[in-house]
């Protein structure tokens, strides 16, 4: 599949190359240079040159490359290249130029565990971690036991588990984390809302246990197939982590499975009805003449009481020939950034039912050379409510069984938040 | 230690650090040389050095100095006879993780020497009692097999292969079938013609799949995509069994994996075609929907695989996602690749139930700041005005407004636009015409211009200041793009036959520039034809300058259904992205314009304009291929050709002369544009482009007598369009022309 797998810096230097295929030269590093890292204009990630295929995922100062001459599945592609960056997150905590230069020894040990012969392996987090460590390992340190284990937990049926995992403590903590993405229209129309949810889980259970999961009572899963009352949770489609038995779900809809140990994304979600939407945002924007705009906008808390929104960001774009902006609000700070044409207001804390205002005036050069009208793009709002989901949705129970059918101590957290995706047009 | 270098410099200093007493510093060492050769430096001197320290306890030393030994291998051969006994010691070791390292390695060396003894350690590997052994032994077998073919066939490692596929170990299973599958694409694409009786292929039998489908459920993402993979090659024996397939399959739509999704909704696609129970089927296809639309919260890349996958799969089946268009509307930060696919989905749902959003939508996208982006979603109002009859009026009422805006790429595209809805609905909306000629002094673009004066010279008689329009144009005639000259030309003819009194002078004057002044010869023939026809006989003139043309429409597909059924079988792949064939960007076995255009034919009763589009598409890549392929091979052809017979050339790949007329891809400025289709009747039997056309401007006239003033150049051409072989046909009335002068 894969023919080749580099590196590259924003200047366009290899940090890593590993051929798997022989059938080209270390130089076609120089054309993707050439033709992706000094081109300005890059409109597409695949970029297929004479017959040689280059996918690119640009991720913070660094380019993951992978390179194939045959009709390779690119979703298989472009999945492993962000499984790549997912793993050297987890394993040097950040990925960047630097965490790969300090790491290229391991970097390159990793690529070829979890690549070979340019067919995806084993890439399962904590498996790996299991015998690939930041540490060298010494094989007379590993006794041949040992690594039979591993071996035969990262082919076994169940690769994501070791069989003697103890804990004293048996706990899980289960985070819902929804993120609202929201497009409303300048007359107040919602034009799109939906939530994107994401169940995390942390397991620190012993042995191999067996786990079932419950959400809400009215959940409908499949909503095509109808039922469902006015206020059931509707999902529109979920997916789960591959510890889930897809069978099972499949037919009798219950979710069961062995966790990995540790960290893992047991499930995402997407639903599109009865979104709740915890901000409402009324912007009131008004053109006076063509040298000033006017901007009121209202927010309110849409939630219990007992809750609240922090870290709420809202950027409010303003003309490009702004001079200078007055922004004046009795709840948290605003502030004109020129560089980025936006007024940043940001509210630390924002009780349920609460209502706050913003006001700002903001003055245009009047010498408009162009007649480009102001594309006005939309505001955008980011929060996090603590305790709140947007689609409803709830765990209802967490069941564990093992064999020495410990007592464990679950814990469930729920988190909504917006996050580039609130956006309201005025 | 002979032959070396001067003892000075990085690779000096190496060399004595890897031979250090200390272990740490030889490590450090090895760190360094890999480093510098991932840069691109040449520490292949220091090969017997690091070769030295390749006899260690310590795991990530030894995986270091074989990632050494990969990359020098193939240059150093003689040097790598000196591991081989490592090697083979380590393919015994106890500890599993070793034994698998060294096979894996060794399989990768790509050196002729070791190759000989990789066979019996990879012999006992394929039976090694450890799984994650027997896993990586089986990809070393298509390793093995694309270094030396003959010794696997010789030691009987496909027939191991063949029996793993019953391995207890999904992994291995997984890795077994990606091993055989690497093999038959190997082994078809040397020998295309000899490959189904070989040993080498990989045919699915009815057992295999039992063991795929229980595999399935328990492997790794990766080993699920491959199993998938071959799932899908698999013919099925009846329709109960398709059904079977794709009962079993259905449940990985829920995996979190993208592509696993894609690979499951490939294998039920191919398998659907075999279903008979209809209940079954729209069941299948429901439960299509909604992964289809999770895959748009993947981080971007993802997701625009996805949708180029989402376009093709609505080409075929239209009815998937009908009440999902909202899911498409694109986000304000949304990469632009991503945004322009969205735009082509959306258009594609567009129904009566819809549209208003939809236009309310796209309204707001042509205020964005992307220049493209704009241009995109204006073509896309253009696009729903043609599809939704009663929508019309609606996009025309936008396109006015943004007209008003009068930001001049936004007019100019909704001018070429506008053109488009009056092919569609000839003389419905002619009211707003004075506002479209109002923005005349802004047009700076070819394309816009040609199309106002298209505009212009098609409601002449209804356009009281046309001749003063037109003047214009015919005033600054000579620097013009070709484009507007013949478009000019056309139009004040059109103007001259239905305003006969008072615009003499000026069709004079255009003929006169035209065929004195200007370099195009397509512009000249044009002038010098019409010159003709006006001059020998009006009436003849009127019928073919002014006749009747089929309203325009927008193709469901934008590919041949031959090829739309093919990439439906290949979702997921680089070809799925490209709609495609994959045969057309990847190197062996390229297929031609000529096979293209067969396929084509095979497929009589096809619309002309999706396989155009097909021909297009694989010129396309051709023409790419040619201009940027940096392989091995030396590029031969066309090199030599200059002149007329380059222009031949060119002419012969019928596909070719389109793009060499300026064809855009956007299936409403289609083919021969505004210029031509003028009458296609003659020529609608057989799917041949038209750079005939192009030329004379207004194809054959319906009622073509033989005989008449244009006989000489008439005849072949008419008679050539039903009875000779496509490719004669471009080059005929090309040499017809030529004689003409």
């Amino acid at each position: 599949m894969l023919s080749a797998f580099f590196i590259f810096n924003q200047k366009g230097e290899v940090l890593i190359s590993r051929l798997y295929r022989t059938d080209f030269k270390r130089s076609i590093a120089d054309v993707f240079r050439i033709q992706v890292v000094s081109n300005s204009d890059v409109r597409s990630p695949i970029i297929t040159l004479g017959s040689t295929s280059f996918f690119h995922v640009r991720t913070n100062n660094l380019y993951v490359v992978a390179v194939t001459k045959t009709n390779a599945n690119a979703a298989l592609v472009f999945e492993f290249c962000y499984r790549f960056i997912n793993i050297s997150k987890s394993y040097f905590g950040k990925i960047d130029e630097e965490a790969i230069k300090n790491n290229f020894a391991l970097v390159y040990e990793l690529i070829d565990e979890i690549c070979d012969f340019g067919y995806p392996q084993n890439s399962e987090i904590d498996t790996l971690k299991s015998y690939i460590t930041t540490e060298s390992v010494v094989s007379q340190g590993i006794p041949a036991e040992e690594s039979s284990k591993i071996t035969t937990q990262a082919t076994g049926a169940i690769s994501w588990r070791r069989p003697d995992v103890k804990y004293k403590k048996n706990e899980a903590f289960v985070d819902v984390i929804e993120t609202v993405n929201l497009s409303m229209s300048a007359k107040g129309n919602i034009l799109r809302a939906d939530v994107d949810g994401h169940i995390l889980m942390r397991a620190y259970l012993s042995g191999t246990p067996e786990c079932k999961f419950g959400l809400n009572d009215k959940l409908v899963i499949d909503k095509s197939q109808g039922g469902g009352g006015g206020d059931a949770v509707e999902l529109d489609d979920c997916r789960f982590h591959q510890c889930v038995r897809l069978n099972e779900f499949d037919a009798t809809r219950t979710i069961s499975f062995i966790p990995p140990d540790g960290e893992f994304e047991l499930m995402k979600y997407r639903s599109t009805s009865n979104v709740k939407l915890p901000l409402r945002v009324i912007p009131t924007v008004t053109e006076v003449g063509s040298g000033q705009v006017n901007y009121d906008i209202i927010v309110k808390a849409n939630f219990s009481n007992k809750l609240a929104a922090t870290n709420v960001v809202l950027r409010i774009p303003t003309p490009l020939n702004t001079t200078s902006a007055e922004c004046k609000v009795a709840t948290g700070k605003a502030k004109y950034n020129p560089s980025e044409n936006v007024m940043v207001w940001k509210i630390p804390r924002i009780q349920g039912g609460q209502e706050i205002v913003f006001s700002a005036v903001a003055a245009l050069t009047t010498s408009v050379t162009t007649r480009q009208v102001w594309a006005r793009p939309p505001i955008d709002v980011d929060f996090q409510v603590l305790m709140f989901t947007s689609s409803g949705l709830i765990v209802r129970f967490l069941k564990v069984f093992e064999k020495s059918s410990y007592q464990s101590v679950k814990w469930v957290r729920y988190l909504t938040k917006a996050n580039g995706g609130y956006q309201i047009r005025f | 230690m002979s032959i070396r270098g001067p003892r000075k410099g990085e690779n000096y200093e190496l060399s004595v650090d890897l031979n250090s007493e200390y272990r740490e510093k030889r490590k450090d060492a090895i760190k360094r040389v890999i480093a510098s050769m991932t840069v691109g430096k040449d520490v292949s001197g220091l090969f017997p050095d690091v070769l030295k320290n390749m006899q260690t306890d310590d795991l990530e030393q030894k995986k270091l100095v074989y990632l050494y030994l990969i990359n020098y291998a193939k240059t150093q051969p003689e040097l790598v006879i000196l591991a081989v006994n490592t090697f083979v010691k380590d393919s015994d070791d106890p500890n599993p993780l070793v034994r698998a390292l060294a096979i894996r390695t060794m399989g990768c060396l790509r050196a002729e020497k070791i190759i000989d003894y990789l066979c019996d350690p990879l012999q006992k590997a394929l039976r090694d009692e450890n799984p994650y052994v027997r896993k990586t032994a089986a990809l070393c077998v298509a390793k093995l097999y694309d270094l030396k073919p003959e010794l696997v066939i010789e030691n009987g490692f496909l027939e191991q292969l063949h029996e793993m596929i019953s391995d207890s170990n999904p992994m291995v299973v997984a890795n077994t079938v990606a091993a055989l599958t690497d093999i038959h694409s190997a082994s078809t694409a040397n020998q295309p013609s000899t490959s189904s009786d070989s040993s080498t292929a990989f045919h699915i039998t009815t057992p295999i799949l039992n063991k795929l489908l229980v595999a399935l459920n328990e492997c790794s993402e990766w080993g699920r995509v491959a199993i998938l993979n071959a799932l899908g090659r698999y013919q099925a024996q009846d329709d109960k069994e398709s059904e079977h397939i794709c009962e079993r399959v259905v449940p990985q739509f829920q995996h979190i994996n993208g592509s696993v999704v894609l690979a499951a909704v490939k294998v039920v696609m191919i398998h659907l075609r075999k279903v008979r129970r209809e209940e079954l089927e729209k069941q299948l296809i429901r439960k299509m929907a909604p992964p289809l639309v999770t895959l748009l919260s993947s981080p971007p890349e993802v997701q625009w695989v996805a949708l180029r996958n989402i376009n093709l799969l609505l080409q075929k089946r239209p009815e998937i996602l009908s009440n999902e268009m909202r899911v498409f509307f694109c986000k304000y930060n949304d990469p632009l690749y991503v945004k322009v696919e969205k735009l082509d989905i959306m258009v594609r749902l567009a129904h009566e139930r819809n549209v208003d959003a939809l236009l309310s939508e796209l309204k707001e996208y042509a205020s964005e700041v992307d220049v493209d982006f704009v241009r995109k979603s204006v073509k896309a109002i253009g696009q729903t005005a043609v599809k939704i009859e009663e929508a019309a009026e609606k996009c025309v009422n936008v396109l006015l407004d943004l007209i008003a805006t009068r930001v001049s790429y936004v007019v100019q595209e909704a001018i070429v636009v506008m053109k488009d809805i009056f092919r569609k609905y000839p003389s419905t909306y002619e009211g707003v015409i004075p506002t479209l000629c109002a923005n005349l002094d802004e047009l700076d673009e070819p394309e816009a211009k040609a199309s106002l004066i298209w505009i212009i010279g098609e409601y002449a008689n209804k356009i009281e200041n046309a001749d003063d329009l037109l003047t214009l144009f015919v005033d600054s005639f000579t620097e013009e793009a070709y484009p507007v000259q013949l478009q000019t030309l056309t139009a004040v003819v059109k103007l001259f036959l239905k305003k006969p009194d008072s615009s003499q002078g000026i069709v004079q004057r255009v003929l006169n520039t035209a065929t004195k002044d200007c370099d195009s010869p397509d512009v000249r023939d044009r002038a010098y034809i019409y010159w003709r026809l006006l001059s020998m006989d009006p009436a003849a003139a009127k019928s073919v300058v002014l006749s009747h043309r089929p309203p325009i429409s927008i193709p469901r597909t934008t590919v041949a259904p031959a090829v739309l059924e093919e990439l439906i079988g290949e979702i997921g792949s680089l070809a799925s992205v490209y709609h495609k064939p994959a045969e057309t960007f990847i190197g062996k076995g390229r297929l031609g314009a000529d096979a293209m255009q067969k396929r084509a034919v095979e497929e009589a009763d096809e619309s002309q304009l999706s396989t155009q589009k097909a021909l297009q598409t694989v010129v396309a890549g051709q023409q790419s291929e040619n201009l940027l392929d940096f392989g091995d091979e030396p590029s031969t052809d066309g090199g030599g050709l200059s002149g007329l017979a380059a222009t031949q050339t060119m002419l012969s790949q019928p596909a070719a002369a389109n793009l060499i007329a300026g064809t855009s891809s956007n299936p409403l400025d289609d083919l021969v544009s505004i210029f031509g289709n003028v009458s296609m009747q003659p020529m609608s039997a057989t799917p041949t482009p038209a750079p005939s056309q192009a030329a004379f401007g207004f194809g054959q006239p319906p009622s073509a007598a033989p005989g008449g003033a244009f006989g000489g150049l008439m005849t072949p051409t008419v008679s050539g369009s039903s009875t000779s072989p496509p490719t004669q046909q471009q080059q005929k009335p090309e040499e017809d022309l030529l004689g003409l002068f």
